[in-house]
């Protein structure tokens, strides 16, 4: 049966993010809170959140480039993505921000360079997977509501 | 649906400067059955409380002489029962709101309670010293919104103890 197919593609996905720490707990209370009043929650914070993200990083790419680096401007942008994968469950970005955050401060700026990298990195895993679950969801809804 | 007269809900004013923690701490208090408004700063706060910005004095105790409605009437019209503040907002963060509402003669009685994603436990015992109820750590969770019940509930039993009317 297609839907309980995709049931289990789902919830291999989900389950294989954890296991990668790629999530954390944080993404289950996001589900738990999704339910038939709110049946879009998780994808309408997915969205905010993958927006706020990348628009974090366009800034901080900017402010690394420059030629005077503002340290202070760069742990104010970190401490919001920080933040906001925190909230949704989005566990090794969490890490990578925690990363620049410790070396900006010691204004260290090759550590500064590897890891923006690693929050570019980790975020494009995570967006990439989250988008992949958001597709199987809306799959499900789509042939449940036609049955 | 009917509401038992008791249980009126609990409006909570909730101010965080982060779209999706709004978003989040929005959907955990009406899960909880919170009747919810949500502002994205403290000085938008304090206007939707009618408080002024203008820490030089108490502005709200003159517009409360100007019109004719007395104290309580006001505070009660506006039904805010709880305010659930983020710590680190850029211009006014919660720590300054906190202060601030504790200043107000109207609003000082109201239960604050501070959220902040850094565990420093010299800024969690500062904002409990100055009158925080309670200090959540974020991500906020379903099971720390059900501990914000009973300071609404002892809050409604003391304005009932105190109501002159």
């Amino acid at each position: 049966m297609a839907i309980a197919a995709l049931k289990t593609q789902r919830r291999n996905l989900v389950q294989s993010m954890f296991d990668e720490g790629v999530l954390d707990n944080q993404f289950n209370q996001l589900q738990d809170l999704q339910d038939s009043s709110n049946p879009n929650f998780v994808e309408e914070v997915i969205s905010l959140f993958c927006n706020d993200a990348e628009r974090i990083i366009t800034e901080l790419n900017r402010y690394l480039n420059d030629q005077n680096v503002e340290f202070s401007k760069l742990d104010s942008y970190v401490h919001q993505l920080k933040g906001s994968s925190s909230s949704i469950g989005a566990y090794r970005l969490k890490l990578a921000c925690v990363n620049l955050r410790q070396a900006s401060e010691e204004r260290n700026m090759e550590e500064c360079a590897g890891a923006f990298n690693s929050i570019r990195r980790e975020y494009y895993v995570v967006r990439s997977k989250l988008q992949v679950l958001i597709q199987l969801e809306r799959h499900i809804v789509n042939l449940e509501n036609q049955q | 649906m009917e509401m038992a007269v008791d249980e009126t809900q609990f409006h909570v004013l909730a101010v965080d400067d982060s779209l999706i923690d709004r978003k989040l701490i929005e959907r955990l208090l009406k899960t909880s059955s919170f009747q919810v408004t949500v502002v994205d700063s403290g000085s938008k706060a304090l206007e939707f409380l009618g408080l002024n910005d203008d820490d030089d004095h108490d502005d709200d105790e003159y517009e409360r002489r100007d019109s004719n409605s007395d104290e309580d009437q006001d505070h009660q019209d506006l039904g805010v029962n709880l305010i659930i503040t983020d710590y680190c907002m850029p211009g006014m963060t919660g720590y300054d709101l906190l202060k601030r509402i504790k200043k107000s003669s109207s609003f000082r009685d109201i239960p604050v309670v501070i959220m902040s994603s850094e565990n420093i436990p010299s800024r969690i015992n500062r904002c409990l010293e100055d009158g925080a109820e309670e200090f959540l750590l974020k991500p906020v969770q379903l099971s720390d919104v059900n501990k914000l019940r009973p300071h609404l509930m002892k809050a409604r039993s003391n304005e009932r103890l105190f109501d002159q009317h």
